[in-house]
């Protein structure tokens, strides 16, 4: 006991100079506001972080058991990926800086770092350099993702992982750039919030390219029938939808750039209205449609609420955040059976939620959001797909054509789990091996 | 009456579901089953280590038939599950004493169509 009135004692002394310095210079409200913003926004970076988690509880629970290695490797492998070729060249091609204005490329050089002013808020009130490298390095890494999902079950590990580093270390910043870098679709007046665009449209457009250069699934369509293949394991799918939502509170709430109280709050409702919207609608009309409702459809009926609000969760009502939700949730269910129908084999819906909704947000912006414009939005759709879609699909008709893009026949049907990585994802609960 | 077992690669299950379809032998019982033969096993390899693999997953049709039924209940076993390598499987045919419907307490040949 004396011991610990000892220490009370020697703190207190310690204590006692900074409240003399207090009275004299304290921290300046400004200053305080610095330390809160930069708070939120890095709770934020940790929110957009987590989604990663979410996509691959998501990817794993709708493919088959014997893949379930191989997506978990490339999930944990793009976030690698995304965050070192963000810090490489990413970040200074999507940021280049005000010299680059207006402009279709710019580069401020290879690597990060700041000096003294980029930890203050001469920097940037809202966040420190260092914060918003992280910030967007997260959001990099989501763009490959999306593709990942899409290409599942058949892709060869390889090749995947080097179009992910060159999607995600080029493409993505480059065409970030152009809006939220200071770019000419910011001069073209076009609003893209969070990134329905920016980010899941460009993840999108490559999904799209990768699943059209990659052909089906084996047995999927066969003489002209579509034979479903089934996720083995739909508790964690719908867990991965869960994290993804909360993780969305940190890609659309940090999107605010500051902690600013009135438009974190409004950002946070727009885009929950939208998700428990897109939710439901799907729902409904999945039960329609199908004659009893699809959990997965559910699932990606919440995302793709997500991805509409996205684009314009700063600028429109409450009230047309629900409209944009229930139209996502309607399309993205017939958007998942078309893509089907057409024999573009999509095992999560990554084309569906993350392209057409994607598209659907950034044009919902223009019809409802304030100050937006239908034109820019337009342009910037446009814009985006014209450059993703046929780079993306060069690069993998590229790589199908040098190092093979796709497993054989052989190991599709072994899984790809032992065929690329020789592992079990359930050892032990199958009576598998034996030794 | 025969009881028919079947072992057979995985993946060749639904073309031999439809290669008995077409031969109208609809019922039956699949079951999953390890087993080791002259395909020999694969190496896993799990945090740095070797790892032996000799029991392969193989699917297991068990088919109870009427004599006549016998041979082509062979016939579209083997052309849904053959591919010429090694590994595609084996048929037993085995004796089957009695068969009986729970339902209705048929017994015999009756019971099994």
């Amino acid at each position: 006991m004396p011991r610990i009135l000892l220490s009370v004692f020697v703190l207190m002394l310690f204590a006692l100079p900074a409240f003399a310095q207090d009275e004299s210079a304290g921290p300046t409200a400004a200053d305080v506001m610095f330390v809160v913003n930069n708070t939120w926004m890095i709770v934020c970076t940790c929110l957009v972080f987590i989604m990663h988690l979410g996509f691959s509880f998501l990817e794993t629970g709708l493919t088959r058991a014997k893949n379930t290695v191989n997506i978990l490797f490339k999930n944990a492998a793009i976030v690698g990926i995304g965050i070192l070729t963000y810090a490489i060249c990413g970040f200074n091609l999507m940021y280049p800086g005000a010299d680059f204005a207006g402009a279709w490329f710019g580069f401020a050089g290879f690597g990060v770092g700041t000096d003294e002013a980029g930890l203050t808020a001469a920097y940037n009130p809202g966040y420190t350099y260092w914060t918003d490298f992280l910030f967007q390095a997260m959001f990099a890494a989501t763009a490959a993702t999306i593709v990942s999902g899409a290409v599942a079950e058949r892709v060869k590990l390889s090749t995947f992982l080097v179009f992910s580093v060159l999607y995600v270390a080029i493409i993505y910043p480059m065409v970030g750039m152009w809006h939220w870098g200071g770019g000419w679709l910011k001069e073209q007046g076009f609003h893209d919030f969070a990134g329905s665009t920016l980010v899941h449209s460009v993840g999108g457009w490559a999904a799209l390219a990768g699943v059209m250069v990659l052909g089906p699934r084996l047995g999927k369509y066969n003489n002209g029938t579509i034979y479903p293949i089934m996720g083995h394991n739909l508790p964690l799918a719908a867990a991965g939808m869960f994290f993804l939502w909360l993780g969305w509170f940190g890609f659309n709430g940090g999107s605010v750039l500051s902690a600013d109280p009135g438009l974190v709050s409004y950002v946070s409702v727009t885009t929950t209205l939208a998700a428990a919207t897109g939710l439901m609608v799907a729902g409904m009309v999945s039960w329609v449609l199908q004659k009893k409702p699809d959990l997965t459809m559910i699932l990606n009926g919440c995302l793709a609420g997500l991805v509409g609000i996205t684009a314009g969760a700063d600028i429109v009502s409450p009230m047309e955040s629900i409209v944009i939700g229930a139209v996502a949730g309607a399309v993205v269910v017939f958007a998942v059976i078309g893509i089907d129908r057409l024999k573009l084999d999509d095992p999560v819906g990554a084309t569906s939620v993350h392209l057409i909704c994607g598209i659907w947000g950034t044009l919902a912006t223009g019809i409802f959001g304030d100050g937006a414009s239908i034109t820019a939005q337009l342009i910037g759709v446009a814009a985006v797909g014209a450059f993703c879609f046929p780079i993306s699909w060069v690069m993998f008709f590229a790589l199908h054509k040098t190092m093979g893009l796709r497993v054989s026949a052989d190991e599709e049907l072994r899984g790809l789990d032992i065929s690329e990585h020789g592992q079990e994802a359930y050892a032990g609960f199958q009576i598998f091996t034996t030794n | 009456m025969k009881l028919i077992v079947a072992y057979i690669q995985p993946e060749r299950l639904p073309a031999v579901k439809r290669a008995l379809a077409e031969a109208e032998v609809w019922r039956m019982s699949v079951m999953t089953a390890v087993g080791a033969g002259s395909q020999g096993g694969y190496q896993e390899s799990y945090r740095g280590a070797e790892v032996e693999v000799n029991l392969l997953k193989k699917i297991r049709i068990e088919c109870a038939v009427n004599d006549d039924f016998v041979e082509r209940t062979i016939e579209a076993i083997v052309k849904g599950a053959r591919s010429g390598k090694i590994g595609d499987g084996k048929i037993f045919v085995l004796p089957l004493e009695r068969c009986i419907r729970i339902r209705t307490g048929e017994d015999g040949t009756h019971a099994i169509g």
